[in-house]
């Protein structure tokens, strides 16, 4: 019960967080945005775009700090033509130059149309739980290659290994247990960098052991899904993780837990049609594409064309899918609530039965 | 007597040496004449009696599901139907159901678990639906909560894959106790033709596709995914349905009995033991490595795996 309303004193610093990945990372280009599968450009410097930015620069007397490792910025100050290329970025959706320190501090949404980015697995960590209270779980699971994955042009392991090394990433999703406002939770992240956030052995078993330990712990669980579905390479493995994920949270379920899904841009397929939709509560992300099968197969079955707006967070909100369509500033604030709400009744509902045990 | 000894040559002559290749049995999986849904149900059982609707939107005649008579006992059946003919096939939606055909199955296999009726189902689909209306009235949720369902379900549920098992749309009624494949059955993550777009953007890839990914019944036996082959006539079930109701029935109902023996026929704790070997099956599917805490530089993951292989 005490634990009820403690809350860890600073809440919500948004203009603290400081993301840890993206510091490392460079422009947020359209066509990264649009192509799946891909990760953001390393940061190169490109004179052209630095010229066509420099008289932007002086404006902002905040904006030129410069900030931890990042030295070639104050570089920058003294000569123009190095001046690197991911102070601004365009937005993929309206355009517009932003500021990219302006846009991390908006969790990366556009300030100007809210489009929202996709974030790397860590970003959405950061940006989810109180800073520093994150424990990954089980980071070194790596996957096998249970069907000796190989064709005429490529084959699983060597995938494996390129994708490892360009992601930092052992796999498509982290699992860990922290704190959200002080409240206690297990999270789960995908990454659609890492092959397009695809459920294999590893997906399944890394959800599955965060599922078994919130048991343990008795905590409620948060799962963010943007996924494209099961993973080709891993065949019938990978459709048998939608079975062994969806049981596991039935027994969360079971032992009364709750367990939250947060669907963000791109969920489809085996993920969408297995553990994310069976959770108590079902959030999206604005504009967020959701769907069981991609329009393009869509079209290419029915050579119907969709209408605008097919497929989003807002249809699947209009059809009755999902509880909420939830902004990303507004996260922390609607999950905390809710675990709020949940960690009460477990509270009220612990305290009836020992009073039942007492009465007797 | 001659003629007797006639047929048999000749029907000798007809035999085909086993069909070996994944993409043959995919295209004999799919063969028009194979029995299906409909064909296994009245093949294999009794005074069928067919119930409709999901009770929200409508029915699906792409998926079919009953009450029916197997061996002594009142049981549930379901299955993808497809059709034989382009009349019955678009009447069947060519066997791939939408949201209202899997609300359905969730219904019957509500119904089974209240009334403690085993559920029997046949797989026999590319897919569900990957339609307008199937987003528009929640495809993925559908599949989603029936998976949820199965998991739990306190009724033993035996699944065939009798032709095409292909991805949620299969698994979505073939989460089970007994998950079994006729020989020249296939079951993948997703249809060929799926699996050569998404890996390739390359359709014409379907073969090698199935190929890859290691989609035939003997594959999937021997990585413990399913639990069970079941013979065929030679040249493929539809050669014999009748000798492939009979074998067909034959393991069924051994694989009803040893259940029933083991769980249901021992109570409350039987059923919570069925329940526990169901979620420890699927628990236990899957290949993975835990990498080394202090590893240092690694090679590769190729490296790793060749000195430590799982599989």
């Amino acid at each position: 019960m005490e634990k009820l309303f403690k809350r860890i004193p600073k809440v919500g610093g948004e203009s603290e967080k400081e993301p840890t990945e993206s510091s490392s990372e460079g422009t947020i280009e359209p066509q990264d945005q649009l192509k799946t599968e891909k990760v953001e450009k390393a940061p190169e410097i490109s004179p052209e775009k630095a010229k066509k930015h420099e008289g932007h620069t002086p404006k902002f007397s905040w904006s030129i700090k410069p900030q931890g490792d990042q030295k070639p910025k104050q570089a920058a100050r003294t000569d123009k033509a190095d001046i690197p290329d991911d102070l601004w970025i365009k937005c993929a959706h309206c355009k517009e130059l932003i500021y990219s320190k302006e846009f991390e501090n908006n969790k990366k949404v556009c300030p100007k149309c809210g489009f929202h980015f996709r974030l790397t697995a860590y970003e959405r960590v950061n940006f989810t739980l109180d800073e520093g209270s994150f424990e990954e779980i089980n980071a070194r699971l790596v996957t096998g290659d249970p069907l000796n994955f190989t064709t005429a042009t490529e084959t699983y392991q060597v995938k494996s290994d390129q994708t490892r090394a360009k992601t930092g990433l052992n796999e498509s999703i982290v699992t860990g247990f922290g704190t959200l406002e002080g409240l206690p939770v297990a999270l789960a992240v995908c990454d659609f960098n890492y092959m397009g956030g695809s459920m294999g052995s590893v997906f399944g078993e890394k959800l599955v052991r965060l599922v078994e330990q919130a048991l343990e712990r008795r905590v409620p669980l948060l799962a963010v899904s943007a996924s494209g579905g099961a993973r080709m390479h891993e065949g019938m493995f990978s459709l048998m993780q939608m079975a062994k994920t969806t049981a596991a949270f039935a027994r969360l379920g079971e032992a009364g837990l709750p367990f939250i899904s947060l669907l963000v841009d791109p969920c489809t397929g085996g993920v969408i049609a297995s553990y994310a939709s069976v959770a108590d509560i079902i959030l999206a992300e604005p504009g967020a594409l959701l769907g069981f099968a991609g329009p393009r197969v869509i079209e290419q079955v029915t050579k119907q064309k969709l209408p605008p707006g097919f497929q989003t967070a807002e249809f699947f909100l209009e059809h009755g899918m999902i509880d909420q369509v939830v902004a990303r500033k507004e996260l922390r604030p609607v999950i905390a609530k809710l675990l709020h709400h949940y960690q009460t009744a477990v509270a009220q509902n612990e305290a009836r039965e020992r009073e039942v045990t007492y009465a007797r | 007597m001659p003629d007797k000894e006639k047929d048999r040559k000749d029907r000798d002559k007809d035999k085909k040496p086993a069909i070996s290749g994944a993409w043959e049995k995919v295209l004999l999986a799919r063969h028009v004449q194979r029995p299906h849904a409909l064909d296994f149900i009245n093949g294999l059982t009794k005074d069928f009696m067919e119930l409709r609707g999901d009770r929200h939107f409508g029915d699906d005649a792409a998926l079919v599901g009953g009450i029916a008579q197997f061996e002594g006992r009142t049981v549930m059946v379901l299955g993808n139907q497809k059709g034989r003919d382009t009349k019955e096939n678009i009447y069947r939606n060519f066997g791939t159901a939408r949201a209202e055909g899997y609300r359905k199955a969730f219904r019957l296999m509500q119904h089974a678990a209240k009334f403690k009726l085993p559920i029997l189902t046949f797989v026999d689909t590319g897919g569900a639906f990957p339609g307008k209306e199937s987003e528009e009235r929640g495809i993925a949720v559908a599949l989603a909560e029936n998976i949820l369902l199965m998991s739990r379900l306190p009724v033993p549920i035996i699944s065939l894959v009798t032709g095409e098992g292909g991805s949620g749309g299969a698994l979505a009624i073939s989460v089970s106790d007994r998950l079994l494949m006729l020989e020249n059955a296939v079951y993948s993550v997703a249809s060929p033709e799926g699996s050569a777009t998404i890996l390739w953007r390359d359709v014409s890839q379907a073969a090698a596709a199935a190929e890859a990914m290691k989609i035939t019944a003997p594959d999937l036996l021997g990585f413990g995914i399913i639990d069970g082959v079941i013979p065929e006539p030679a040249g493929g079930a539809h050669t014999n349905p009748n000798e492939m109701m009979v074998t067909a029935r034959e393991y069924m109902l051994r694989n009803l009995t040893e259940l029933e023996d083991k769980y249901t026929s021992r109570g409350e704790a039987g059923i919570q033991a069925m329940l526990e070997a169901r979620y420890q099956k699927y628990r236990k599917i899957g290949s993975w490595q835990e990498l080394a805490e202090q590893a240092p530089e690694l090679n590769g993951l190729s490296d790793i795996l060749q000195a430590n292989p799982s599989h």
